[in-house]
């Protein structure tokens, strides 16, 4: 259990108002982890924080790549994607002239190997690079199964198929973390069934670590390992799925119960 | 030389490239094309170069810019001046060399601050700078302020001209289809997202940005080497402005579309020169009804493909 | 020190007429976030307005001052009806080229009709001017100044205190919603350009009279200047457009005392970068970020 990402004291003030306050979170190597929370709790805000769209009003976040910390806390989120974090968004922002294998190759910029000039010049190592790319991007289509519908326009894809492209999109940034901003939102049973399937098969393939807000309780009582729970900005709970079904605290974050 | 560019598409592209050049040249032999039309011909190559190098700014990477006649004032002025002392061939590369230079600096002192703006305050604030680029040359010495600069040699000749339209095209096509061309047109699409997949937006407005400029100086360049003559007047924000009624009018992100407005802009105004008083107004009018009847300008995002259109022959040849 | 002052005072009545232009860019930019870029040209409209009323009517100055902002007024609706209505819902880009149409329209028509000539007015204010200490402040600045104050503080009034006034705040700040609450919206949209241009329509006849002079591309310029002022401001904000005006006024006049008038310009655009790279939200606006 080596740890990858390191949070502590993190906070976020949108003026006067807290929408995170103090949080103290570890995620390890290789894990799966949910974070729950009711509407409004600030699970989105958290996630804009840890890839950058956010900078931290206090706290640390701290990466570890190749077994050195890195603190990431401010960054641009552009850094802190070609350090190894990758996101999907909750209200889905594919881009809507591109295809659906344009929409994956864009994402793969970080690896191109070819400068502006080569671009313009053509040279042997655009050609190269392209194919590659292309190569590669297919690869990633097949993973999610959108590999048939590259060709089309990325918006005209039904709301699920959305989804996916998105993750795949996410994963062609190659990336060490993964944050899934709720990927079956939408869904219907059988199609959010094989989201946790593809979600265990990208963990193991690419050596991925999972980090995902969701609503859909099955889904993160199946597929998470750990789970944070936060409310009103805080952390209210942490712990397995089991741990997490029965605290008190989370009981009466999402029913309202009195003590 | 990479031997992925001699495929069939790109043969095609070269042929149907030189007999324009050869049509177009035998004309202006013959005298078809007299010397009044040939300065509507070489005034619609400038505009294409300025389009083209435009719509990469504007239509691909949606950076909304007032500001290419300065860019353009910068290459007409530094390659002006630079022929006039070295009245040859070598003088007019040094000169558009030199332009690029410049254009490339101020282009860089003007985007990296500017980018970070959207939509009109960048529009706004293009303008500003390309008004401050003129000042600055209405008040130089070497540039002989308001009164202009004349007595440039005329070394802007078709086959340089026609070359450099060429490059201008292959330029901008290339950039579109190629990793940072992509990134720019994520860009355009969703900022936020392009961020979040890893791309250093501020970078490749940057490179769009420094791209069409110095696509806009060589225009300059070539300008001022044909007209001989220039006046900061010359690139007021009006100028900015019929540039980028080009880009809007053909459609923007198409570079086919910007070249077919280069060429029915440039008709149409040949036309209309007759009617002095009348020009501006008709000008106004329709770019009013354009936008209301068809914003998407007369292409839209269509682009003229040599593969597709070879794709349809084939089906059609199967069909029969 | 006192040529400072003098030149102060100039400034202050150069920015009054930009600020009532600045006004109108202000209004029309809050509630439909266009740059209006033929406002220049309606403030080049009401200076030829009052050249007709004075010289062929004999008109005096109030009756002709409302005459200018009436026809301004009804213009600045006519535009927003014709032109800016269809394209509501249209990418900026759409929308910011057909206000350059207009801009071109309304110009090279004046120019048709009245020629490239600068006409000037007869006379029609005494040439008095006041001493206070060591500045001196001619009739027609008084005039300005009055003027602008009345206008400004009728304009407050209007804004803040009346039906039609809650309607553009709301409009505003989010169509849609007001329109649910049963807001014309459309009608609030032409009071707001009728407003916006009936002040433009006043800076034309003051700045006509103060230069003596109006020709058809007059207002290029100053209306560019007007906007950087709204920005300088804030755009949205009506304080803003006040203080944005005087600042450029004061500025540009500045820069030709001291400096050299072939620069007059370029300050002004100089500040323009400023504010945008420093606060581009401008002095009293709002920084507004996109959610995630």
């Amino acid at each position: 259990m080596e740890p990858i990402l390191e949070v502590s004291n993190l906070s976020k003030n949108f003026g006067g108002l807290a929408a995170v306050s103090n949080i103290n979170m570890t995620i390890n190597k290789g894990e799966l982890v949910g974070l729950i929370g009711p509407n409004g709790a600030g699970k989105t805000t958290f996630f804009n924080l840890l890839t950058g769209v956010y900078e931290p009003s206090e706290g640390l976040i701290e990466l570890t790549i190749d077994g050195k910390k890195k603190q990431i806390g401010g960054l641009k989120p552009y850094k802190i994607t070609s350090l190894g974090l990758a996101r999907t968004f909750q209200n889905i922002r594919l881009f809507k002239s591109m295809t659906v294998l344009e929409n994956v190759k864009l994402a793969m910029h970080k690896n191109a190997g070819y400068g502006v000039a080569s671009a313009l010049l053509r040279t042997p190592k655009f050609y190269n690079a392209e194919r590659w790319i292309e190569e590669k991007a297919c690869e990633y289509l097949q993973e999610v199964g959108l590999y048939r519908k590259r060709f089309e326009k990325a918006t005209n894809l039904p709301y699920g198929e959305q989804r996916r492209l998105e993750i795949a999109r996410a994963l062609a940034t190659d990336p060490v973390i993964l944050f899934l901003d709720e990927p079956a939102a939408g869904m219907n049973p059988q199609e959010t069934d094989e989201l946790t399937k593809l979600i265990y098969h990208l963990r193991d393939k690419y050596n991925l670590t999972v980090v995902l807000i969701e609503h859909d309780m099955s889904l993160v009582m199946t597929l998470c390992e750990r789970i944070f729970v936060l409310n009103y900005g805080q952390m209210i709970a942490s712990g397995t799925p089991e741990e997490i079904k029965n605290n008190e605290f989370v009981i009466k974050a999402y029913l309202g119960e009195e003590i | 030389m990479a031997k992925q560019l001699y495929t069939r598409t790109n043969m095609i592209w070269t042929a149907i490239v030189l007999s324009i050049f050869a049509v177009l040249t035998l004309l202006m032999q013959t005298g078809m094309i007299n010397s009044y039309y040939e300065s509507t011909l070489f005034t619609i190559c400038v505009n294409i170069i300025l389009a083209v190098s435009l719509n990469l700014i504007v239509g691909i990477c949606g950076q909304f810019s007032l500001g290419h006649a300065g860019f353009m004032a910068i290459g007409a002025y530094v390659a002006g001046i630079v022929t006039r002392y070295i009245p040859t061939y070598g003088g007019l590369f040094i000169g558009i060399l030199l332009g690029f230079v410049i254009s490339a600096i101020a282009a860089i002192i003007v985007s990296v601050p500017t980018l970070r703006l959207r939509g009109d305050y960048l529009a706004i604030a293009t303008l500003g700078f390309s008004e401050i680029i003129r000042i600055c040359i209405q008040n130089m010495k070497i540039t002989n302020g308001a009164a202009g600069l004349t007595g440039i040699p005329q070394l802007t000749t078709w086959p340089i001209l026609f070359l450099a339209v060429v490059i201008s095209i292959i330029i901008c096509t290339n950039f579109v289809r190629s990793v940072p061309g992509r990134a720019a047109i994520a860009i355009n699409d969703d900022e936020i997202a392009a961020e979040a997949m890893g791309i250093n937006t501020t970078k490749y407005k940057v490179i769009a940005f420094v791209i069409g400029a110095i696509l806009a100086s060589l225009a300059g360049s070539l300008f001022a080497n044909y007209f001989y003559v220039l006046n900061p007047n010359q690139f007021t924000f009006n100028k900015s402005i019929d540039i980028l009624v080009i880009v809007v009018f053909g459609g923007m992100g198409s570079m086919s579309a910007s070249v077919l407005a280069a060429i029915v802009l440039g008709i149409l105004n040949m036309y209309l020169q007759q009617f002095t008083d009348i020009r501006m107004i008709i000008y106004g009018a329709t770019l009013i009804l354009m936008m209301i009847f068809r914003p998407q300008g007369i292409l839209g995002t269509w682009e003229f493909s040599v593969d597709r259109l070879l794709n349809k022959m084939k089906r059609k040849k199967e069909a029969v | 020190m006192s040529q400072f002052l003098q030149q102060v005072v100039n400034g202050l009545s150069l920015g009054s007429i930009y600020a009532l232009v600045a006004l109108g860019y202000t209004m029309v930019y809050g509630i439909i976030k266009l740059i209006n870029f033929a406002h220049g040209d309606i403030y080049m409209i009401g200076a030829y307005t009052a050249f007709f009323v004075t010289t062929y009517l004999g008109m005096s100055f109030i009756p002709a001052l409302l005459v200018c902002m009436i026809v301004c007024g009804i213009l600045g609706v006519g535009i927003e009806r014709i032109a800016y209505k269809p394209l509501r819902k249209a990418p900026r880009i759409t929308a910011l080229i057909t206000a350059i149409g207009v801009s071109y329209v309304i110009e090279y028509t004046m120019q048709f009709f009245m020629g490239t000539s600068v006409k000037t007015y007869p006379k029609m204010l005494p040439d008095i001017s006041w001493q206070i200490g060591a500045v001196k402040i001619s009739y027609i600045q008084m005039v300005i100044f009055t003027v602008t104050i009345v206008l400004m503080v009728l304009l407050t009034f209007i804004i803040h205190k009346t039906k039609i006034g809650r309607a553009m705040r709301a409009v505003s700040a989010d169509e849609n919603g007001a329109k649910l609450m049963g807001i014309s919206v459309d009608n609030t949209i032409s009071i707001t350009f009728l407003i916006g241009s009936a002040l433009a329509g006043a800076a034309g006849m003051l700045v006509g009279l103060y230069y003596n002079s109006a020709s058809p591309l007059m207002g290029m310029v100053p209306g560019l200047k007007a906007f950087v002022a709204a920005v300088f401001g804030g755009i949205g904000s009506i304080p803003g457009a006040l203080v944005g005006g005087l600042f450029i006024g004061v500025a540009e006049t500045m820069v030709v005392a001291y400096g050299s008038s072939l620069y007059r310009d370029a300050i002004v655009y100089i500040i323009l970068i400023i504010v945008l790279i420093v606060k581009p939200a401008g002095l009293f606006g709002k920084n507004e970020r996109e959610k995630v």
